[in-house]
């Protein structure tokens, strides 16, 4: 699970009284992930050690003249680069004290930014689209910069990224409510020109973030409606056909955050990891309509991993650099450490309460149960399996499972699925989730009729099939309980195993999955011992038995390596207080055992009541 | 030993009333306790806390306080009186009206010459002490606020008051307020209630201690008006303060039951100055203490749970020995039921009315351990309601059920009971004689009531149908001035014993009408006698548990006696704290004694040996478990069955069958009103 960890104040701010900015331009990396640099939104330029929430030095342009460009840090000749004015690039070493004694150049036309990627060359882009390397820009600083934009078409947002070390400027612009993508990749230049897709009318993106993965740049936008956007764009193709002409640019929905009433204001999105993105100025789902919340989520799974409040005003301004989060909030710019690790579908279900396969799973009997008018007999549905598309499997089956009677069926099934297992294996187009999760609905299968299917199912991702497998077949071999293990768990928990065969297996996990999986074990404990009756309503949930015995078998498994692990020092402190208290009560419970057994014993004493005659003997 | 046949009776509702002050007096060892009803205790401490005099309580008379100067012993009350205790006649001996409405606290000077008391109106009024009365001599400077609390200072110069939210001292000689001592309220919600301060005193070296309904215990200098410490005892009332005679130690009783003890001590090891230091913290009451006293050895509490409790002090006395152990006293010390043998008829005695039962009956034989079946109900014939304000102080019914007598301090009613159709019947005219009476009794075969009288005589009247005539007076040689608390006839009528406070005993001759003997003087005070109906051996059991036989034929104690005397009586005997208050004989074993203290009952088989110091004395368990033939090696003369308790009575019935008259503690305690809340795990 992500995590957001108690933040830190790096400096206060000083905001305009009537602006609804921050009052800071742009925080940069300087040489390490310790180091930044904070504009601010006017004259000065700070350098701050960020663990010691400490300034180093500070620099200040002239009064009248402004900043309009926030500062970078050329690592290659360790120099610090700002704009003022628009016009006036002002370069500076640390040592230098006054700004007005260091290098300025004034050049031809308006400056954008000024950026620059760690181990990279600064890159000036100008406000008309042209980009130049610094140093070629300085060489002959009056040198004509052409017009890339057309009329009436101004950047919104830009950044500079190392993709196969090679440098790209990637800005947005708006043209009369139309937004682009520009991808400019410098030596050898080329420059793509993309159209985002246009959202509701009269919404523009809020807030953009890329990021490169896989020789694929991804751009996060998010709109005030709360959706947030990916659109992908390949290195490969790229460049090709060079060319005026705009291509539309595909999105997909990653996320629909919850905007509480009207639309989002000062509000943006950071992408943090390939499943994380960070999101501020967006209420919390829980915790009504605030909108002055830092939210993680995950894109995976759509979950709430980590939230936040933040005091004050948010000013949609969010910048991320190295498992650090800045972003300036009500009078304070705050640093706020986080955490992604892997995400996990242990994780994200153990948010997500099992809503949605239930959900799914009503869904697929619903299509069960619409009748199929044509009848084959079960040979022909054979035969149809083995070479027949898609579609027309699934149709075939679906009418087999609702006309036949099942027991009659048992052997057939089994070779049915099994052909379609082998087929899937064999042919990567083919698959068919729905038939395949109908079979194993129908219980009459097991692990030993097709032993292929489970992992069929763990090899495509298929989850939900995986649980069905897991949920009814009596006999999954141990070590094939523990690949799915690795990949997710409740129903493993419920399926049977016997120790002395399972412990061998249990033993090849590594030690982070043990970790999360004991994680996600005392997340489950927790839940149930604080709410019994969710666990009547879950009926596919794992009992609380079934959950310790599993935490005992890990233990067991793992209890030396554990020990060593230092991630693992909280969590097995944890269990170990948590022993100790069950320890002590039920030592507690012993002391007083007898006293409760002299109390039943007294209950069967009569009572004597106002008057009885007894016979009493001495001797 | 045999099987006997028990009447197992609860439907005796005795409710002690609860104690609202006590006073002890360290010289003669007497502690003194007034209750919410009026009645008036004395406790004799130098004789095992025995229960020595009781006055009834009077309607409408409510003792706040107690105080004693020498023997004499004062009360005042929110009746607005004063009133001084003639402990002789055991009723008051006259009141004054102090006429400044309810008196709240009563105080006497060390020198015993002046009496203070605190009243409602805000004064607090002297009062001259003379021989026979008190004198009014004059107020002090009035006061806003009634005065709560009063303590002297003792040289007699001083006195200290506790008031509503302050202190004040006066100058006793001027009257004059001298200093004025804000007291602070409780925190939170009780900001708005004006605190009281309930209990002060006055120390030699001038420090004064108050204790107030916001649960502090507070220590002043009374020389500067300034206050020293501050001590939270109690989120409750700090409701009564008493101090050690030599002021190194003092206890507070508060509302949730506890008793706090601060000691005049060093704080640490190496220093010398001394402060009052918290040190002991005693729980032995449920409900409120309202009452507190300091004795030298021990801290004597009681409030609303109506017990009395004495707690040693472990640094006074010796450790692990009889004096060393809690005493909780919750019965009188004396009968409250009267038992007509030949009638089965039981009389109860409570202060404001009689009842009159028959027990029940059953046929059928079972086995021990057996509950048989109640063929008839118990069944109260009559409620008997006294007449007037007093309490009744003594009652009695006569063996054949037919008369029934009862005294308060200010008459003597007789009556006659009829039974084939219940009717009651007053004897109107009685006589002269018989005004006030301490003790009552029927001579066995109904024709003769004795009552005890002033100066330890006793009047006999005669009765039959027609009248009711004074026969004599008995009086004893001795002259002493003590009341008779222990009357007995014995079965043949001819022989009268009674017992007075000063531990003597005289038995009478009463075909003689003169007295027959006085048994020798026994250092503890008698609390059971009876006369053998076949041997006319007195047997006479103390306070101390001593038990002693007298033959009244030989005028000597018998052989038996000696030898309980010169062996001793077992350990564990004299380690009880509830005095025998009842003896009775067995019509069919002449060998058999039956007597009974709060806890158990005890058939003491004089043909048996006596238990060694060695032998178990509670054996009863052993004996049952043995075989037949082995049992009579192991058996002493002291048959212990301790299967009924609390018991009020244990009575022999002419048919051999017992009546154990219970009343469970508990019963009682379920019957107070519901204690202060007090935070408690899991509520």
């Amino acid at each position: 699970m992500a995590a957001l960890y108690e933040g830190y104040t790096l400096c206060g701010l000083v905001p305009a009284q009537t602006l609804p900015n921050s009052g800071i331009q742009g925080v940069e990396t300087e040489r390490d992930s310790d180091h930044v640099i904070v504009t601010d939104s006017t004259r000065s330029v700070t350098l701050y050690k960020v663990s010691d929430q400490k300034p180093l030095s500070s620099w200040t342009v002239k009064q009248g003249q402004t900043l309009t460009c926030s500062a970078v840090y050329s690592s290659q000749s360790k120099e610090f680069v700002a704009v003022s004015d628009s016009k006036v690039i002002r370069i500076w070493k640390e040592e230098d004290i006054l700004l007005d004694k260091a290098f300025k150049a004034t050049v031809s036309a308006d400056v954008w930014r000024v950026h620059c990627v760690p181990e990279g060359e600064p890159v000036v882009l100008f406000q008309r689209g042209a980009v130049r390397l610094l140093d070629s820009l300085l060489s002959a600083p009056q040198q004509p910069i052409e017009e890339v934009l057309a009329q009436e078409e101004a950047i919104r947002w830009s950044t500079n990224i190392l993709a196969e070390s090679k440098q790209f400027v990637i800005f947005t612009t708006e043209q009369k409510g139309d937004h682009f993508l520009y991808l400019q990749r410098l030596n050898p230049n080329t420059l793509q020109r993309y159209r985002l897709e246009r959202e509701e009318p009269g919404l523009s993106p809020l807030s953009f973030s890329a990021s490169y993965r896989d020789n694929h740049i991804r751009l996060l936008y998010l709109y005030p409606n709360g959706h947030v956007y990916q659109s992908v764009v390949s290195m490969r193709g790229l460049g090709a056909d060079e060319g005026a002409q705009a291509l539309p640019l595909p999105r997909n929905l990653l996320l629909g955050l919850p905007v509480g009433e009207g639309l989002l204001e000062a509000a943006s999105a950071l992408v943090l990891d390939e499943a994380h993105v960070a999101v501020v100025g967006v209420p919390h789902p829980s915790a009504g309509a605030g909108k002055d919340f830092l939210c993680i989520w995950n894109t995976n799974f759509q979950t709430l991993q980590a939230g936040k409040e933040m005091a004050g005003k948010i000013y949609g301004q969010l910048w991320g650099y190295s498992n650090k989060l800045f972003i300036p909030h009500g009078k304070t710019l705050s640093v706020i450490p986080y955490e992604c690790p892997k995400s996990s579908l242990a994780a994200a279900l153990g948010k997500l309460k099992q809503a949605k396969t239930e959900g799914e799973l009503t869904q697929i009997w619903s299509t069960a149960t619409t009748q199929a008018a044509t009848s084959l007999t079960i040979d022909q549905v054979l035969e149809v399996t083995k070479m027949a598309p898609v579609e027309e499997v699934q149709k075939e089956v679906e009418g087999l499972l609702s006309r036949a009677d099942i027991q009659d069926l048992q052997a057939s099934l089994g070779q049915l699925a099994s052909t379609l297992v082998s087929r899937s294996l064999a042919d990567p187009a083919f698959y068919t989730p729905s038939t395949l999760a109908q079979l194993v609905h129908t219980q009459s299968l097991c692990h030993s009729v097709c032993p292929d299917l489970v992992l069929l199912a763990l090899e495509k991702k298929d989850y939900f099939l995986c649980q069905l497998c897991l949920q009814f077949f009596p006999d999954i071999p141990e070590a094939v309980t523990c690949a799915c293990l690795k990949l997710h768990r409740n129903e493993v928990l419920r399926t049977p195993y016997s120790d002395t065969f399972l412990l061998p297996h249990l033993k090849d996990l590594s030690s982070q999955q043990v970790v999360l999986f004991l994680q996600y074990l005392q997340f489950l404990y927790l839940k149930y011992s604080q709410d019994a009756s969710t666990q009547m309503h879950g009926l596919r949930s794992p009992s609380l038995t079934q959950i310790m015995d599993w935490v005992c078998l890990l233990l067991d498994a793992h209890f030396t390596v554990l020990v060593m692990t230092p991630e693992a020092k909280g969590l097995l402190l944890n269990l170990h207080c948590f022993v100790k208290s069950q320890v002590r009560l039920v030592s507690e419970l012993g002391k007083i055992e007898g006293s409760l057994q002299e109390l039943n014993k007294m209950k069967v004493k009569k009572d004597v009541g106002q008057y009885s005659i007894e016979v009493i003997e001495l001797f | 030993m045999g099987e006997f046949k028990v009447h197992r009776v609860r439907f005796f509702d005795y409710m002690p009333s609860a104690i609202r002050a006590m006073a002890f007096n360290s010289r003669t060892e007497r502690l003194a306790v007034a209750r919410a009803d009026g009645a008036l205790e004395i406790f004799n401490f130098a004789d095992h806390y025995f229960q020595e005099k009781v006055i009834p309580g009077q309607d409408g008379r409510a003792v706040e306080a107690l105080c004693w100067v020498g023997q004499r012993l004062f009360s005042a009350g929110l009746n607005g009186e004063i009133t001084e205790y003639d402990l002789e006649n055991m009723r008051p001996r006259y009141t004054v009206e102090a006429y400044g409405g309810p008196i709240w606290t009563i105080s006497s000077n060390s020198q015993g010459t002046l009496l203070a008391v605190g009243c409602e109106d805000g004064t607090v009024k002297m009062f001259e002490l003379l021989d026979e009365r008190i004198r009014f001599q004059r107020n002090l400077e009035r006061q806003k606020g009634r005065i709560i609390s009063l303590s002297w200072h003792p040289s007699g110069t001083l006195i200290a008051a506790g008031m509503m939210d302050m202190i004040r001292i006066f100058d006793a000689e001027t009257g004059h307020a001298t200093h004025r001592l804000l007291v602070e309220r409780g925190a939170g919600a009780s900001k708005s209630k004006e605190v009281v301060v309930w209990s002060i005193a006055f120390l030699s070296d001038h420090t004064i201690v108050s204790g107030d309904s916001a649960g502090k215990v507070q220590i002043w200098d009374g020389l500067t008006g300034t206050l020293v410490k501050t001590h939270l005892v109690t989120k409750w009332d700090v409701l009564a303060l008493a101090v050690s005679q030599d002021e190194s130690s003092l206890v507070a009783g508060t509302s949730e039951g506890t008793v706090v003890q601060f000691q005049f001590i060093a704080s640490t090891v190496d220093q010398q100055d001394k402060e009052w230091v918290r040190t002991r913290t005693f729980k032995n009451h449920s409900h409120d203490v309202r009452a507190l006293a300091h004795t030298e050895t021990a801290v004597v509490s009681g409030g609303m749970d109506t017990q009395l409790v004495v707690r040693p002090l472990l640094d006074k006395v010796e450790k692990n020995t009889q004096e060393s152990a809690l005493r909780k006293i919750a019965f009188p010390h004396r009968s409250l039921v009267c038992c007509a043998k030949k009638a089965g008829l039981l009389l109860f005695q409570f202060p404001d009315h009689l009842e009159l039962w028959r027990v029940g009956e059953s046929d059928g034989l079972g086995k021990p351990g057996d509950s048989l079946p109640v063929k008839r109900n118990p069944e109260k014939l009559i409620q008997l309601k006294r007449k007037g304000e007093d309490h009744i102080c003594c009652s009695a019914l006569s063996p054949c059920g037919g008369w029934l007598a009862y005294s308060t301090v200010s008459a003597v009613r007789l009556y006659r009971i009829q039974y084939n159709n219940i009717s009651i019947t007053k004897v109107s005219k009685l006589p002269k004689d018989l005004r006030s009476a301490h003790q009552l009794c029927f001579s066995s075969d109904s024709s003769k009531l004795f009552a005890s009288s002033s100066h330890s005589s006793v009047v006999i009247v005669s009765l039959n149908q027609l009248e009711c005539k004074h026969l004599h007076t008995l009086k004893p040689r001795s002259g002493s001035r003590q009341p008779v608390h222990l009357l007995f006839a014995s079965e043949d009528g001819k022989w009268l014993a009674a017992a007075n406070a000063d531990c003597e005993i005289h038995v009478y001759n009463l075909h003689k009408l003169k007295l027959h003997c006085t048994v020798p003087v026994h250092s503890s005070c008698p609390t059971a006698i009876a006369i053998h109906p076949v041997t006319s051996n007195l047997v006479v059991v103390h306070a101390d548990q001593q038990i002693f036989e007298y033959s009244l034929m030989q005028k000597e104690y018998t052989e038996w006696s000696r030898k309980l005397q010169k062996q001793g009586l077992h350990s564990l005997w004299l380690e009880r704290d509830t005095p025998v208050t009842h003896i009775s004989y067995s019509p069919k074993n002449p060998a058999h004694i039956f007597l009974h203290d709060m806890f158990m009952f005890c058939i003491i088989d004089q043909s048996l040996p006596l238990p060694e110091a060695k032998t178990m004395l509670y054996n009863q368990m052993t004996l049952r478990s043995l075989p037949e033939p082995e049992r009579i090696r192991h058996s002493h003369a002291f048959k212990i069955c301790k299967n009924f308790q609390h018991l009020l009575c244990v009575s022999l019935l002419e048919d051999h069958s017992l009546v154990v008259v219970e009343r469970p503690l508990l019963d009682i305690m379920s019957q107070l009103p519901a204690p202060v809340r007090q935070k408690k795990f899991a509520t």
